[in-house]
């Protein structure tokens, strides 16, 4: 069965006709061909697919996209600046070399951007807990955690 | 002057695109008329397939076509070869039974590839994969290595299941050695096997044009003209200048993505046949049953001491799994990169090895991050920490007393170590560690209802396997040389091209600094350019952390041959005789003088030779080299491990961990960090967390991230790391290698740490909290 979906992707006001099952990572790569948000997983383990639905992290592989209806998604692709300039999480992910192969990359971006805003600054074992649900198998998350503290106090500072 | 690159911390230069989703991963490459593959898998670890019908399958919504193994039998497509072949004890080839893409009659793993169905979407081609009949008589299956011999056999040509006996070392010379031993320290365990599991999942997506009659295979991989050679020498006997082989970005690989897969050639050869690409994407279930394990070792190990406690001679014994089948490289890892590396940091003068490697109803096994040396590494600190405890010496001292101080150093295992200062890593390891401060934490910890250990580990690591020639006499069927090439544009920018690939090791940015570096231009007027058999002249890829010291080398022969024609260029330019020409970081002077041409202005000339040599010097400026090394490199370095152990549940955490490793120079410490900590989170995952299990009929029980644990960032602390340097004294950066490092020194730490928490002889990895807690209410 086919159905019509609509919703806000970074910004911009998106819909397609797409079967019932399709997830919502399914839906912004394949139909909307944002290809940043990325799948490492089929147990919601990894985090690769992290987007923010009104605001809030959520793994895009464990909704339907109809579940997504009317929502405002942000995905990686949308979170630099329109100018190109990084955000300064991503920017502090990139001083501190918080990655490597580049694959979990988008998912610990979003991640960490919906976990700064409780979190202006972090301790290390705050932001380890924020990690729970997304894995680097690269990094060995020593930069990756050093990123989320400088990207955290980073965005408190600019606010 | 601009300040050296080499030895800088520069940011990457391909972060940008990785932090704003815009790299190109396989499966990100949509191609018109996309078409998507799904493979029908066998349920039964070993099986007779009786029938595949396929034509519900075929009926199906959106599906254009359904191949069995009968088909690509009737195309006459080949098996997949192995890459290094391993003569035995007796002077016999190993047993290499076939190795066909979509199974040929029986079913040998759980996974295995019986059938690739074709359809428009990807979801249509997984429902259809559900229609496809295939009726098994289940066979009894053998999976552990301990029972492979006795098991039912697998293949026709290897009735016991045993694909060689191998041993390396003077066998005698070490029974005599033990017999007039003062002490015997004997362990017996299980290296455990392990998943890669690069959180990028293989993915290919392959192209036929009968325009041109060209395929071009967009594939994750390590090593893309090694992946056109096998699948076109070997497999679909295609012409390689008809092949193009593109690995773009590719997220991790850690040995995983160095081999040619079945998934591959059977995409390929769909392709060929609709004239649409066909994508295929493992989702992680399909990754754990059909990636490459790592490791599957059972090995018992004694060493030989004096009184004095110097090591005599080591003595082991180790079966090693290959699976089902031989994967690409296989066969070399329990041999070539394994026993060559038990002499580690020491002087033990005499070594004898055996290897037996089998086949079982599992997963084929082949090179995983360190492959064969984190095995080997763990056999001999093993050893020695427990010959320490049991002969009541300091685990620093004894290793202290038996270090290799004199270079080059031969082993009686087949290496020549062209230098080192275990010495020097040692001390800091020690210092930065804090070891003199443990017994208070030890007392701390009790304190709070905890055990706490410390533990060492020296490694030893061989990288850049070479020289071509000698490896070729130990089997391998592939030179082992990297190439590369330097692009001068008209304006003096510059394009380099590796056969090195990256996979989240920044080459993008260490090559580029190497290059800006030598020809005196900033890091953004290089390109390091790679992954791709139509723009780069030959390569063999990334393994064994060969990259900058094989593919770096080849780029800085390259750049000698830039170097050599630009002197002629500006002798002529500025009327000197050339051997007067100096050359520095971009800058070609008369000696002794004023007069001067810099690259940008050479490079100028040779593209508008107006004013040039015509009549002696092609124009342009463009150099390829080959570059085979004439020996291995030897990083080596020294790891401190304290763990703190849980007494009620046997909890284990990693309290703290430092690591001081040699890797020569060092281009940028900043990657060279990250690639340390990174290797050691595998090291650490393999001793606490990971580990296969497969139940007795061969289904594998820990095939998910849910179940297989991979560490999480709680599992691992911030790292002490530091280097020291001795450069190599065989290539011209001095440079080792680093990338496996951690993976290889890491778990043998980390299990000192938890025998001398709990004061036993050992604990099996992983060291769950249910293993430890075992162990502790044994002893």
């Amino acid at each position: 069965m086919s159905v019509r979906v609509s919703m806000k992707v970074n910004g911009k006001p998106v819909s397609a006709d797409i079967e019932e099952r399709t997830l919502l990572v399914s839906f912004i790569r394949e139909n909307l061909r944002l290809t940043g948000t990325h799948v490492g997983c089929d147990t919601a383990q990894c985090g690769a697919c992290t987007v923010h639905l009104n605001g809030k992290a959520i793994k895009s592989c464990s909704i339907v996209a109809m579940q997504a209806e009317g929502a405002d998604i942000l995905t990686i692709e949308g979170v630099a600046h329109p100018d190109g300039t990084l955000h300064p999480m991503q920017a502090a992910f990139k001083e501190n070399h918080g990655l490597q192969c580049g694959f979990c990359t988008p998912g610990m971006v979003m991640n960490a951007l919906d976990f700064a805003k409780s979190h202006p600054n972090p301790s290390e074992e705050e932001v380890r807990e924020s990690l729970e649900g997304n894995l680097c198998r690269c990094t060995g998350y020593h930069n990756i955690v050093k990123s989320i503290m400088a990207g955290a106090r980073a965005m408190a500072g600019s606010k | 002057m601009t300040p050296s690159l080499i030895g800088a911390r520069v940011p990457r230069k391909e972060d940008y695109r990785f932090l704003t989703g815009s790299g190109q991963y396989t499966d990100d490459v949509a191609l018109p008329g996309q078409t998507y593959a799904a493979f029908v898998r066998s349920p039964h670890a070993h099986a007779v397939v009786r029938s595949v019908k396929t034509d519900k399958a075929k009926r199906a919504p959106g599906v254009i076509a359904v191949y069995t193994g009968a088909d690509l039998a009737a195309a006459k497509v080949g098996g997949l070869p192995c890459g290094w072949l391993i003569t035995d004890v007796n002077g016999q080839p190993m047993k290499e039974p076939p190795y066909p893409a979509l199974a040929q009659g029986k079913v040998r793993h759980v996974g295995e590839r019986v059938a690739i169905v074709v359809a428009e979407s990807a979801a249509q081609a997984r429902d259809a994969a559900d229609l496809v009949e295939v009726d098994y008589q289940p066979l009894p299956a053998v999976v552990s290595v301990a029972q492979a011999k006795k098991g039912p056999a697998l293949h026709e040509s290897a009735p016991d299941n045993t694909c060689y006996v191998w041993a390396l070392g003077d066998k005698n010379a070490v029974d005599a050695a033990f017999a007039k031993a003062a002490h015997v320290t004997k362990l017996e365990f299980v290296n455990n096997r392990l998943v890669p599991n690069a959180i990028e999942p293989r993915a290919v997506n392959a192209v036929y044009s009968r325009a041109d009659d060209s395929t071009t295979l967009y594939v994750a991989s390590q090593n893309p003209h090694v992946e056109r050679l096998l699948m076109t020498a070997f497999v679909l006997g295609l012409p390689e200048n008809k092949v193009r082989v593109v690995a773009p970005d590719v997220g991790g690989g850690f040995g995983s993505k160095i081999y040619l897969y079945a998934e591959d050639v059977a995409c390929t050869w769909a392709a060929r046949q609709l004239a649409r690409p066909v994508k295929w994407t493992a989702d992680r279930s399909e990754a754990f049953l059909s990636d490459a394990h790592g490791r599957d070792h059972l090995t018992v190990a004694e060493l030989a001491l004096g009184s004095d406690g110097k090591f005599l001679a080591m003595r082991v014994r180790t079966t090693a799994n290959m699976g089902a089948y031989l994967s690409t490289f296989a066969s070399c890892i329990p041999t070539i990169l394994y026993a060559t590396l038990l002499a580690g940091q020491y002087t033990t003068p005499a070594i004898y090895c055996e290897v037996t490697a089998v086949f079982t109803n599992t997963t084929p096994v082949d090179a995983y991050r360190g492959a064969g040396r984190p095995e080997a590494t763990y056999v001999v600190e093993r050893l020695v920490e427990t010959a320490a405890r049991e002969m009541k010496l300091d685990p620093a001292e004894l290793r202290r007393k038996n270090f290799i101080r004199q270079f080059p150093y031969q082993t009686p295992v087949a290496l020549c170590y062209d230098t080192g200062n275990y010495e020097a890593t040692l001390a800091a390891a020690i210092k930065i560690g804090d070891v003199a401060g443990f017994k208070e934490r030890r007392e701390q910890s009790l304190r709070r209802g905890k055990l706490r250990g410390l533990g060492y580990a020296c490694y030893i690591e061989a990288c850049g396997i070479a020289p071509s020639n000698v490896a070729g006499s130990l089997g391998a069927r592939a030179g082992l040389f990297e190439a590369g090439e330097i692009r001068v544009h008209p304006t003096g920018t510059v394009t380099v091209f590796t056969g090195s690939h990256s996979h989240g090791q920044g080459h993008e940015t260490t090559f580029a600094q190497v290059v800006a570096d030598r020809l005196g231009l900033s890091i953004e007027q290089v390109e390091i350019v790679h992954g791709d058999t139509s723009k780069i002249l030959f390569g063999m890829g990334t393994y064994g952390s060969r990259s900058i010291a094989v593919g770096g080398t080849a780029i800085v022969k390259a750049m000698d041959k830039i170097v050599a024609k630009g002197k002629k260029i500006a002798a002529h330019l500025l009327e000197a005789s050339e051997g007067d020409i100096e050359y520095d970081r971009g800058v070609f002077r008369v000696a002794g003088t004023d007069k001067k041409k810099t690259f940008g202005e050479v490079a100028f000339a040779a593209y508008v030779p107006h004013n040039y040599p015509l009549d002696k010097l092609e124009p342009g400026l463009n150099e390829n080299a080959f570059y085979d090394p004439t020996n291995f490199t030897f990083p080596a370095g020294s790891y401190v491990c304290e763990v703190e152990v849980d007494r009620e549940t046997g909890n284990t955490q990693i309290a703290s961990f430092t690591a001081v490793d040699d890797f020569g120079k060092v281009i940028n410490p900043m990657i060279v960090e990250g690639q340390v900590h990174g290797g050691l989170t595998q090291g650490i995952g393999q001793a606490l967390t990971e580990g296969c299990a497969y139940d007795e009929t061969g289904q594998l029980l820990t095939g998910s991230l849910t179940d297989y644990c991979i560490p999480r960032a709680n599992d691992v602390p911030m790292f002490k790391i530091d280097t020291r340097e001795t450069p190599c004294t065989h290539n011209p950066l001095g440079v080792k290698g680093c990338g496996e490092a951690g993976a290889i020194g890491a778990p043998a730490a980390v299990m000192n740490a938890i025998t001398d928490a709990l004061g036993v002889k050992d604990v099996p990895m992983p060291a769950t909290a249910q293993n430890v807690w075992r162990a502790m209410h044994r002893a």
